[in-house]
């Protein structure tokens, strides 16, 4: 692999470990203060994706569809949780993974009948169209770049909210102990209600975010919720941090792990079984780093205080 | 009530332990066992064929019941082992080795290999990132069976031969075949009462409820789990053997989260931790999906709901319903 | 003189700047009834666990029957004899009584995971776990779940399984908390029928229990032992009588 084609690989990964990190941070927050277990969030990724579709077509503008997309996002997010999520809030995981799991098929199912099953795409908008030269011959697109900055920029301002504001103060209490936040007069049903929209919100955001670069199709929130996992096991459960560090490590060991495994079997192995072996092996990598990081701290490379 | 007595020698006489009887085990096997002659009295052929493949799920949710109901672990990857045994029936026929007597012990030494190495890891986390760690692994698994080109890779691979034993075609009967699912689910059942009842079942019922408790009474409970684990990934390893020759295909889809999900459904529809109830919810669960599936293409988007309010509405699924009719009846 | 039950050398374990456990020395004789008193937050609880192995000492040594088991694991330390109740009863809920204490007679036996053989009809199991029931009083609940039973006899259901793990030391925490007058009157009087059988440290606030049952006391304030000796010296003890004892009165 040249140096090139290593740095353009490295932004990947970098782009994919943002997405991941936007998916993440709700589910993990969603965990650590309501300790509710929400498979659906995914689903609301792929929401995310399908309503930009169709308001970005509908106004013609990228930006215009991308509010509405959000703000349908998180009416449907709500809509769910005064539905179904609430009566799960005091149920075991088994139910909530079970009645999350029902959902998953109803919404998948229900995106394919409404906007069919083919894969879909948004355009990249005009403004953000076009390449960065980055060195000599090496171009890189503006709006994958912006990706990468908005994801960045969440980011930042995630940890802001926790760390720096009153509410997020509450989050972090209310993480590790729950009845204490509600003994200090907060209405912990509208908390929940607040972080389970502010989650949604995410999830919906990365999906319209990554709408013009990926196909949008049935069943694409499946593969990122299970990626989530992973990031968030690698991270530990509740940490905004692990969230972030995980979605870093999952995104470049894959996105690096696909291009490079194959030249690097081939190092010592035939063409042909280099392939085979590559594809396999790449495609199981991130679960090794995870099996990898659990065996040596099974509580997560930075575990949330106060939990354990 | 005698409470606590102040004089150990006043001994009283030692109580008989109740009687426990299990009927409805007996009943479904009974009824399992006559349904071929409804079938040659003019019941569709299509029946057997789906309540043979009910049968074969049952033994998967029969396992994973195992781990579940019994040892308290959510497994959100047993998949997996369906998918292990499967493609080791798969690999081996496409290789012209059909004898089941060389598949089985593969088979099961796999899916030893594969659950005692993810349970190892996984057992090292607690609730919510047991589900997590499991429905990851049980995805490498999936992509891992993708990336399988010789074998089909995401197309699957097509059988045309099926297993054998000593050389000989056993499977080509539907009714045998049905039969050979029937007495495989009948002996997983035997067994895995036997393992609960047994001193290594009674650990695992405990450490459920109070491992503490457990482990300061001189247990290894981690040790304990994981070996239910790994009996538990057999079984369904068993059951994935027994699909492959009943589809004559192996696909990754065989080890797809959603039917991992599927799995923990039909367990909790029959009733967590009857393991009778296993048996109950996967034939439940196929034959609502057969009927649902054969209305409307989207099926899943009733199916899904269904499922919604099972969870919000009921409690101890189908098993939880008969024990509950049965003591009104007794009260 | 034979190796005491168990000894305790310099015991040390902090939370933080908060010495819990600040250099604690004690011997408990075989056979001998050892009460551990002291105010609330004094360390008792933090001390019983660093016994059983649940919390791991900062410094100093914990001798079991002259074994050094400072860093076995909590099963290894049952294993060898060393038996507890919890201050928080602890039992296997939808097991009945029986299987609760069959349980520790399995943990003890040849084969105590065998797959296959059936264990709830296993005499062998059985036999011991039916005489422990009845020298704790409980013959007639055996086949009730342990969930159903009282509070009295979970405690009774408790020591119950500390007996079949053939304990050399019973380490018993506040068994009394929570019992009806009645029902401790009988717990007291089920301790004093076991005493001499093995040793115990006892962890109790009710002090006309400690003082009708105990050999010998040991008074823990601020994670420290400030005396220990017979229970008529340990109550005139000055300092005992000003820092503990005289807070009741």
């Amino acid at each position: 692999m040249t140096l090139s084609l290593l740095i353009v690989q490295l932004l990947n990964g970098l782009q994919f470990g943002v997405l991941l990190f936007l998916v993440a941070a709700g589910l993990t927050l969603v965990f650590g203060v309501m300790d509710f277990i929400n498979l659906a969030h995914g689903v609301q990724y792929m929401l995310g994706a399908y309503l930009a579709v169709t308001f970005v077509s509908l106004t013609g503008s990228f930006l215009l569809g991308l509010v509405l997309a959000l703000a349908a996002a998180l009416l449907l997010g709500l809509a769910l949780e005064f539905l179904v999520f609430r009566h799960l809030y005091e149920r075991d995981h088994l139910d909530q993974v079970l009645a999350t799991f029902g959902l998953i098929l109803l919404l998948n199912q229900a995106v394919k009948m409404i906007w069919g099953a083919a894969p879909l795409s948004v355009p990249v908008p005009e403004f953000l169209s076009g390449n960065v030269r980055l060195m000599d011959g090496i171009l890189y697109p503006v709006y994958r770049f912006a990706l990468i900055a908005a994801g960045l920029g969440v980011g930042a301002l995630l940890w802001f909210v926790v760390e720096k504001t009153r509410t997020g103060m509450l989050l972090r209490a209310g993480a590790s102990n729950a009845p204490m936040v509600s003994a200090l007069g907060v209405d912990i049903r509208k908390l929940f209600m607040i972080v389970f929209a502010f989650g949604t919100m995410l999830a919906g955001f990365a999906g319209a975010m990554a709408a013009p670069i990926l196909s949008v199709e049935p069943g694409m929130g499946d593969t990122v919720l299970i990626l989530a996992f992973v990031v968030i096991v690698v991270g530990g459960i509740g940490s905004i941090r692990g969230a972030f560090v995980g979605a870093l490590i999952v995104g470049l060991v894959d996105t690096l792990g696909r291009s490079s495994m194959n030249d690097l079997l081939r190092l010592f192995m035939a063409p042909a079984s280099a392939r085979a072996t590559g594809a396999a092996l790449s495609s199981m990598l991130i679960y090794l780093v995870m099996a990898a990081v659990l065996f040596v701290r099974p509580e997560g490379l930075l575990p949330a205080k106060g939990r354990s | 009530m005698a409470g606590i007595s102040s004089n150990p020698a006043a001994t009283a006489t030692r109580p008989q332990a109740p009687m426990v009887r299990r009927l409805a085990p007996l009943v479904i096997f009974a009824l399992l066992a006559l349904l071929p002659l409804a079938s040659a009295l003019g019941l569709p052929g299509h029946w057997l064929t789906l309540v043979t493949r009910a049968m074969i799920f049952a033994i998967a949710a029969l396992s994973l019941d195992l781990v579940l109901g019994i040892g308290g672990l959510i497994s959100f990857g047993h998949a997996a082992y369906i998918g292990i045994g499967a493609y080791g029936a798969g690999i081996l026929i496409s290789e012209g080795q059909t004898e089941l007597l060389v598949a089985l012990p593969v088979i099961l030494l796999a899916c030893t290999v594969f659950a005692a190495i993810t349970g190892y890891v996984s057992l090292r986390t607690r609730g919510v990132a047991f589900i997590m760690i499991t429905l990851a692994f049980g995805q490498m698994a999936f992509y891992f069976a993708q990336a399988l080109s010789a074998y089909g890779g995401d197309d699957g691979l097509t059988l045309y031969e099926k297993s054998t034993l000593f050389g000989r075609e056993i499977f080509g009967n539907r009714t045998g075949f049905y039969y050979i699912a029937l007495g495989t689910l009948a002996f997983c059942y035997w067994l895995a009462r036997r393992l609960v009842a047994s001193r290594f079942g009674r650990v695992l019922r405990a450490a459920r409820e109070n491992s503490v408790r457990v482990t300061v009474t001189g247990y290894d409970v981690d040790h304990v789990r994981l070996g239910a684990y790994v009996i538990s990934g057999m079984m369904a390893g068993l059951s994935g053997f027994l699909l492959a020759n009943q589809t004559d295909f192996v696909s990754p889809a065989y080890m797809s989260w959603s039917r991992s999900g599927e799995l923990i459904f039909m367990v909790v529809l029959g009733g967590v931790g009857s393991l009778y109830g296993a048996i109950l919810g996967a034939l439940a669960f196929l034959v609502t999906e057969d009927v649902l599936s054969s209305l409307t293409q989207n099926w899943k988007v009733i199916f899904g709901p269904l499922i919604v309010l099972f969870v919000l509405f009921t409690h101890g699924g189908i098993a939880g319903l008969a024990n509950k009719l049965r003591g009104r009846r007794d009260g | 003189m034979a190796e005491p039950a168990l000894a305790l050398k310099g015991l040390a374990k902090s939370f933080g700047a908060l010495k819990v456990t600040n250099g604690v020395d004690l011997t408990i004789a075989p056979g001998e009834l050892h009460a551990l008193i002291g105010p609330n937050g004094a360390g008792k609880t933090t001390l019983v666990h660093q016994i059983s192995g649940t919390l791991r000492p900062d410094s100093g040594a914990i001798l079991f029957d002259g074994q050094d088991i400072t860093r076995l694991p909590p099963q290894a330390r049952a294993r060898a004899g060393l038996a507890r109740t919890f201050q928080i009863t602890s039992t296997i809920p939808s097991l009945s009584a029986l299987e609760n204490v069959a349980l520790g007679v399995q943990a003890h036996s040849a084969h105590p995971l065998s797959l296959f053989r059936d264990a709830a009809g296993d005499e062998a199991l059985n036999e011991p776990a039916w005489e422990a029931l009845e020298a704790v009083g409980l013959t007639e609940r055996a086949h009730a779940p342990a969930g159903s039973l009282s509070h009295g006899e979970k405690r009774a259901l408790e020591i119950a399984m500390a007996l079949t793990l053939q304990p050399k030391l019973i380490l018993l925490d506040e068994p009394l908390a929570g019992v009806g007058h009645e029902e401790g009157e009988r717990l007291i009087a089920l301790l004093n029928s076991l005493k001499g059988r093995f040793a115990m440290l006892l962890v109790e606030h009710d002090m006309s229990a400690v003082f009708a049952l105990a050999d010998r006391v040991t008074v823990l304030v601020y994670g420290g032992v400030i005396a220990s000796g017979e229970p008529a010296a340990v109550r005139a003890d000055p300092a005992v009588r000003q820092a503990y004892l005289g807070e009741e009165g």
